[in-house]
């Protein structure tokens, strides 16, 4: 059994976010990239370990990006992805990177795309439901447990004060989130091994994104913290519902 | 050019984010349809309008995701919509991407609010540390706001209900089984939530965070290492790897503030910290702060609470 994991390049947790071009554009200088943790702690590290268990397929992983982003594919090939398809164009939105993503899918036989839940640049959480549609294939998010009988996955997930325990037949999309696996730490050998796993590049096909940003700029800073005397813990609850009117 | 409105009913209960929705509608454009997804009472229907729905069209059976979409894209056609709303959450998660792609109608995620004059749309980027203002390319545009964007305000008119049977396919995604989370109320759809981190030393400390938050009604949540240790759930991980949540207020306990913690809850309306060190970098990110021993101000805080409480009776 073949599955699909989608990554996505974004900045490591703790880089500073700046704009330029007059607040047009990510300033990328001094950003370090990473791959997006819930894709790669979850959805990737859970398909290899599917692998693992039953024995057969391939994990292959695929991004929608420029050469520039070789570097965070070595590094989910590193964790045990054995190959990597590259789109070679720069992600325009949700859609455009969906489509792509759903017509490499296409011509394909795999029986599980797995995305993560949402990334942490642009908060969307979006590709995932999108690819689901372009194939027309069922879609589950959030996924907190990822389980696959047969032909069938058994996914758990967690909406609204419940846990939902859903069975769907494959090929199906699910968009995974925390609880599903725990991060794995790639060790020399993986290092060494990603430097001759195959990356294919393949060129984009044409289709109009359906959204586009503006402008950026950044949130209204904070007035400052007022602290409280930690013996008059009274007036903390006096100023939680007289002055913030939250209780 | 109507706005139609995603609203979800689960148990005879419209839901909270839903009757927001129908506010953020009223605030972008007009006539109004809340397409109400499952069983809700009549005077909870009827009630929708005075939150500004001038229709409301009722699918009265259980809803599951992949049907939404069937359900939202007929509304679309048959209500002639040019804006389309739902909320920011698991369930506009799984519906909203879907109907993008089937109406090739472009979707803004996480909107702080109703679009602006100039058309564009704001929302979160960078996990809260940044806002880009987006523009819909299409016609016809869907929006997923974040949910206490808006709030929820009444305006006193009035909507006519109808029950609405559109064409539904048959999903096959089987739900086997259902069980309750832990916790009487839902994180991510809490007003208030107490989170404690590393700093409450132990599991066995917890009664202390437990009982704070039904003092006041709130949800509990912790830091990564936490729900990592197994002290707590996972489902109660916030930060930019868990859940990210923007409540009312947040009570942070013995939590640091790393970045990534804060990147999933630096959207709550009011944020107070407790920790004994005054260095902590939660501090910048608060509203208000208490230095201090937390094992010697919970106590503390939770008889204020509860004087506080009966006061209001
Ligand atoms: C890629 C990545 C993603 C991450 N995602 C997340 C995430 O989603 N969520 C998350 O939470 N973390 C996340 N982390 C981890 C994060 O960096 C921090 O390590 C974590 O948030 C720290 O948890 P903590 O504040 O509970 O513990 P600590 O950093 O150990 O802080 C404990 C705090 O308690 C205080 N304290 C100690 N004793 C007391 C006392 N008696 N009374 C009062 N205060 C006391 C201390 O002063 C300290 O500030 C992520 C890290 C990485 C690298
Ligand atoms: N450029 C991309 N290439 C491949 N997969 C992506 C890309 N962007 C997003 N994804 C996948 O879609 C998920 C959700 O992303 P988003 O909708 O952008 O929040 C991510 O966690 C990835 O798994």
């Amino acid at each position: 059994m073949n599955i699909l994991v989608c990554i996505s390049k974004v900045p490591d947790t703790t880089s500073k976010i700046a704009f330029t071009d007059n607040n047009t554009r990510f300033d990328s200088s001094n950003v370090q990239y990473i791959v997006n943790p819930s894709d790669e702690w979850y959805a990737l590290v859970r398909a290899l370990e599917l692998k693992e268990q039953l024995g057969t397929g391939k994990v292959s992983i695929i991004t929608v990006g420029l050469a520039e982003d070789d570097a965070i594919i070595r590094k989910a090939l590193a964790i045990g992805a054995d190959d990597a398809i590259r789109i070679n164009a720069l992600p325009a939105d949700s859609f455009f990177v969906a489509s792509q993503i759903a017509e490499y899918a296409k011509t394909q036989d795999y029986k599980l795309v797995l995305t993560g839940k949402e990334t942490i640049d642009y908060n969307n959480a979006e590709v995932g439901g999108m690819v689901a549609e372009l194939l027309g294939w069922e879609f589950i998010t959030p996924a907190n447990k990822l389980d696959v009988e047969s032909d069938k996955v058994r996914v758990e997930s967690e909406l609204g004060g419940e846990i939902l325990v859903l069975e769907a037949p494959m090929p199906v999309v699910i968009s995974a989130a925390k609880g599903m696996a725990d991060q794995r730490i790639p060790n020399m050998r993986g290092i060494m091994a990603a430097r001759t796993k195959p990356i294919t590049v393949v060129e984009p096909f044409n289709v109009a994104p359906l959204v586009a940003i503006q402008k950026f700029e950044m949130p209204p800073a904070k007035a400052g913290v007022k602290l409280v005397d930690p013996e008059n813990m009274e007036e903390l609850v006096r100023l939680l519902h007289d002055e913030a009117k939250v209780i | 050019m109507s706005v139609i409105v995603f609203v979800e009913a689960n148990k005879g209960l419209i839901k909270k984010n839903g009757i927001e929705g129908v506010v953020y509608g009223k605030r972008t454009a007009s006539p109004v349809v809340a397409i109400v997804c499952g069983e809700a009472s009549a005077d909870q229907l009827v009630q929708l309008g005075e939150y500004g729905a001038d229709k409301v069209l009722h699918v009265n059976q259980a809803v599951t995701a992949p049907s939404a979409v069937d359900i939202m894209s007929q509304a679309a056609e048959q209500e002639n919509a040019k804006w389309i709303i739902f909320p920011f959450d698991n369930t506009g998660r799984a519906i909203a991407p879907r109907l993008s792609a089937r109406l090739k109608a472009g979707l803004v995620s996480g909107a702080l609010g109703v679009p602006e004059a100039d058309g564009t749309i704001k929302k979160n980027v960078f996990s809260g540390k940044a806002i880009a203002a987006v523009t819909i390319q299409t016609d016809q545009k869907i929006i997923a706001f974040s949910p206490n964007s808006v709030g929820l305000q009444r305006i006193g008119g009035s909507a006519t209900v109808e029950t609405y049977s559109p064409v539904i396919k048959s999903s096959s995604i089987n739900n086997i089984e259902t069980r309750q989370l832990e916790g009487d109320i839902p994180l991510p759809e809490a007003d208030l939530v107490v989170s404690a981190g590393r700093g409450m030393k132990g599991p066995e400390n917890w009664g202390m965070v437990e009982a704070l938050a039904k003092s006041l009604g709130a949800a509990t949540a912790c830091s990564r290492p936490v729900a990592d240790a197994h002290w707590r759930p996972h489902h109660e991980h916030v930060g930019q790897t868990g859940v990210a949540i923007r409540p009312n207020l947040y009570i942070a306990i013995g939590i640091s503030g790393a970045i990534q913690h804060l990147a999933g809850v630096n959207q709550s309306k009011v944020i107070v910290v407790v920790n004994n060190d005054p260095e902590a970098p939660f501090f910048k990110a608060a509203d208000y702060g208490v230095v201090g021993d937390a094992f010697q101000i919970l106590p503390r805080l939770i008889d204020a609470v509860k004087k506080f409480k009966s006061s209001q009776n």
